[in-house]
C-alpha cells in the first residue's frame, strides 16, 4: 500500500506571535510538524507496518520545512518531497494545486493530512487535493481501518461520531485521538539521513506560475488587543461566588 | 449588475442552525446594495425549514430534499450543492465554519476553482467600494489577518459561529424552489452510522457560555460539578489539552490552538493554568472567569474576574448562586 502524507511545518503551539515589518516574525521561533500532520505521519507508519508499501511525506514550503520532513523520515516515513513555495501563490487554492499535481503523477492508495494547520487554520488544502484528484475524502478522522480496496473511518463531527466507508484511493485528515505519535528514535534519526529526499520546483511538476495564481490575498495583519488582567475577588468562597454572580449581572451585564 | 450571494443553510434537530442566520447576516454585510442573498438547503424532509429560511432571504431558497441526503456525506452533498448553485450562478457562497461547512466549503471551492476565506469573524466594506475585506484569526487568535479575494472567480466564505448577529427577517420573503437530486454516478462514500453524542447538548463553538476544566479537575469524575454548573447555565462543557491528554475527557471538548476556538459571552475556566496554546483558543471570549488554586496561574492575566480557591468548593457554590438568580 502506497501512502502519501501532506505535511506542513508550523510554529510550536507554545510560541507567541510577534509582528515585525508587517509580517509574523520567525526570529528564535521553534518549528514543529503541524500537530495534526504528526497524527497523519503516525497513522501512515501504522498502516504501512501492517500492509507493507511505502510512505512519501510531501510539503509545499520554504527551505526550513526540510527539518520537519526529516523528522517525519526519522519517525519512519520512507521518502520526503519538498516543493519549493517561491513561485506558488500563497493561498490554499495554489498550494493544493501544486500538491495535487505531484500526487497525480504517482499512484497512492491512501493520502493522509491533518485536520487543519495550527497556524493558518483554514483546513482547506487536504479536501481541495481530494477534489482535484477526484478522490473521496473523510475529514477529522479519529479511527482508520483499511481493508483491501476500501477503508472505514470514524469522523468526529462536533462531538458526534460518524462511521464512513470509502473506496480507495481516498484522502483522510487526522483529528486528535487518532493515535499517539511516536518520538523519532536515535537509529531512526541516523537512518533518515540516508532516505530519499527530493526537492522539486514548479518546472518538475510541469506547472506554470499562471496556473498557481492565488485567489485570495492578505491585506493586513494585526495582533489582538491586549487583554487586561481583571480583579481577584475577596472573601470566603461563598462570598466570592455571590460577588461574582452579582458582578456578572450589574457590571458586565452578561447574565 | 445585481449579483447573488448564496448562503448554504444547515439544519439540526429539525431546526435551522443559528449559524445559518449569522451567515445570512455576514452575506448581507459583504454584498453591495443591489445584490441579493439567496440560500441552499440540503437534507431530507426539510421543506418546512426552507419556507422559514425564505423569510430571511430576498433571493430564492433552493431546496434539495431527498432520502439519500438525510445524513451529511461529502460526496452527495457536494453534488447536491453543485446542482443547486448552477441556476443561481452565485458570485459568492457563504457557509458556517462547522463540521459540515468546514468539509463542504473547500470541496465546492475546488470544484469551482474558487478562492476561499475560512473562519471569518468580521467583514468590512468601506466607502461603497466594490470589494469587501474579511478578517480571520491566525494561530487560533494569536494574530488576525484581513484578506480580500483576487480575480473574478466565485468567492467562498466560511463564517465562525457566534461572531455575527443573527439576520433579521427580510422585508419580502424569497421564493422556495425545489431542485431535483441526482446521485453521483460513481458514489464511493457511504455513511454507515452516526452516534449522536451531542444531541440535546449545547455545541461548544456556538455556546453563549462555556464551562471549561483543566488538570485541576483531576479525574473524569471531577468534571461532574462543572457539568452541573453548565446545565444550570445552559452552557457547553470544554476542557484544556492537559485534561484531554490525562484522559479526563474526550478530545472533542478540547479548547486551544489544537482543538477548538471558542468566543462565548462568558468563559469559566476551572483548574486551568492558562498555557499559551489554551489562551489562543478562548481569549476572545467576552467575559473570562478563572477559578484556580494558584494565584500566580497565567489564566488570571486574561481573566476579568478571578477566584483563587479550590474549584471543588467554589464551583458548587457558584451553581447554587446562579440557581438563585436564574429561576
Amino acid at each position: 500500500m502506497n501512502i502519501c502524507v501532506l505535511l506542513k511545518q508550523t510554529f510550536d503551539t507554545e510560541e507567541k506571535v510577534v509582528l515585525r515589518d508587517g509580517a509574523v516574525s520567525e526570529d528564535g521561533v521553534k518549528f514543529v510538524i503541524n500537530p495534526y500532520d504528526e497524527y497523519a505521519v503516525e497513522e501512515a507508519i501504522l498502516l504501512r507496518d501492517k500492509a507493507g508499501g511505502t510512505i512519501v511525506v510531501v510539503s509545499v514550503g520554504p527551505e526550513r520545512t526540510a527539518e520537519a520532513l526529516r523528522t517525519a523520515l526519522a519517525m519512519g516515513a520512507d521518502e520526503a518531497v519538498l516543493i519549493a513555495n517561491e513561485r506558488i501563490g500563497g493561498d490554499e487554492h495554489a498550494v493544493s494545486k501544486a500538491l495535487a499535481s505531484y500526487i497525480g503523477r504517482h499512484s497512492f492508495d491512501v493520502v493522509l493530512g491533518g485536520n487543519f494547520s495550527v497556524d493558518n487554520g483554514a483546513g482547506q488544502v487536504a479536501v481541495r487535493v481530494a477534489e482535484l484528484l477526484g478522490m473521496p475524502h473523510v475529514s477529522s478522522v479519529t479511527k482508520l481501518t483499511v481493508d483491501g480496496a476500501s477503508a472505514t473511518a470514524l469522523r468526529d463531527a462536533e462531538g458526534d461520531t460518524e462511521t464512513v466507508e470509502v473506496r480507495l484511493p481516498a484522502v483522510f485528515t487526522a483529528q486528535q485521538g487518532l493515535n499517539e505519535p511516536r518520538y523519532p528514535s536515535l537509529p531512526g534519526i541516523m537512518k533518515a539521513k540516508k532516505k530519499p529526499f527530493a526537492q522539486l520546483t514548479l518546472d518538475d511538476l510541469g506547472l506554470s506560475e499562471a496556473e498557481l495564481e492565488p485567489r485570495t490575498a492578505r491585506e493586513q495583519l494585526s495582533l489582538p488587543p491586549q487583554r487586561q488582567a481583571g480583579r481577584l475577588l475577596k472573601g470566603s468562597a461563598a462570598e466570592q461566588a455571590a460577588e461574582l454572580v452579582h458582578l456578572l449581572r450589574t457590571e458586565s451585564k452578561v447574565i | 449588475m445585481s449579483q447573488t450571494y448564496v448562503v448554504v443553510a444547515e439544519a439540526r434537530g429539525g431546526k435551522l442552525r443559528q449559524v445559518t442566520l449569522e451567515a445570512v447576516q455576514a452575506a448581507r454585510s459583504a454584498k453591495r446594495e443591489e445584490d441579493r442573498v439567496a440560500a441552499v438547503l440540503i437534507g431530507h424532509a426539510v421543506e418546512p425549514l426552507a419556507a422559514e429560511l425564505a423569510g430571511y432571504t430576498d433571493g430564492p431558497v433552493h431546496v434539495v430534499d431527498h432520502p439519500d441526503l438525510e445524513l451529511y456525506n461529502p460526496e452527495t452533498y457536494a453534488t447536491a450543492l453543485e446542482a443547486a448553485l448552477e441556476s443561481l450562478a452565485p458570485s459568492a457562497v457563504f457557509l458556517g465554519h462547522t463540521a459540515i461547512g468546514r468539509d463542504l466549503a473547500p470541496a465546492i471551492a475546488a470544484r469551482l476553482g474558487a478562492g476561499q476565506i475560512s473562519d471569518v469573524i468580521a467583514i468590512q466594506r468601506d466607502g461603497g467600494g466594490e470589494e469587501a475585506s474579511f478578517t480571520r484569526p491566525l494561530y487560533a487568535g494569536k494574530a488576525f489577518e484581513t484578506k480580500r479575494f483576487v480575480g473574478d472567480g466565485v468567492r467562498v466564505v466560511t463564517v465562525r459561529p457566534n461572531n455575527f448577529p443573527a439576520a433579521e427577517p427580510a422585508p419580502a420573503p424569497g421564493a422556495v424552489v425545489s431542485v431535483a437530486y441526482s446521485a453521483p454516478s460513481d458514489l464511493r462514500t457511504v455513511v454507515k452510522d452516526v452516534v449522536r453524542k451531542m444531541s440535546g447538548k449545547v455545541d461548544l463553538t456556538e455556546a453563549k457560555i462555556v464551562v471549561s476544566g483543566g488538570r485541576g479537575v483531576k479525574s473524569a469524575e471531577g468534571f461532574k460539578p462543572l457539568e452541573e454548573l453548565a446545565e444550570t447555565l445552559g452552557a457547553a462543557v470544554g476542557a484544556s489539552r492537559g485534561a484531554c491528554d490525562a484522559g479526563y475527557c474526550d478530545y472533542a471538548l478540547q479548547i486551544g490552538q489544537t482543538g477548538k476556538v471558542v468566543t462565548p459571552e462568558i468563559y469559566i475556566a476551572c483548574g486551568i493554568s492558562g498555557a499559551i496554546q489554551h489562551l489562543a483558543g478562548m481569549s476572545q471570549s467576552r467575559v473570562i472567569i478563572a477559578i484556580n488554586k494558584d494565584p500566580e496561574a497565567p489564566i488570571f492575566k486574561v481573566a476579568d474576574y478571578g477566584i483563587v480557591g479550590d474549584l471543588f468548593e467554589v464551583v458548587p457554590l457558584l451553581t447554587a448562586e446562579f440557581r438563585k438568580v436564574l429561576v
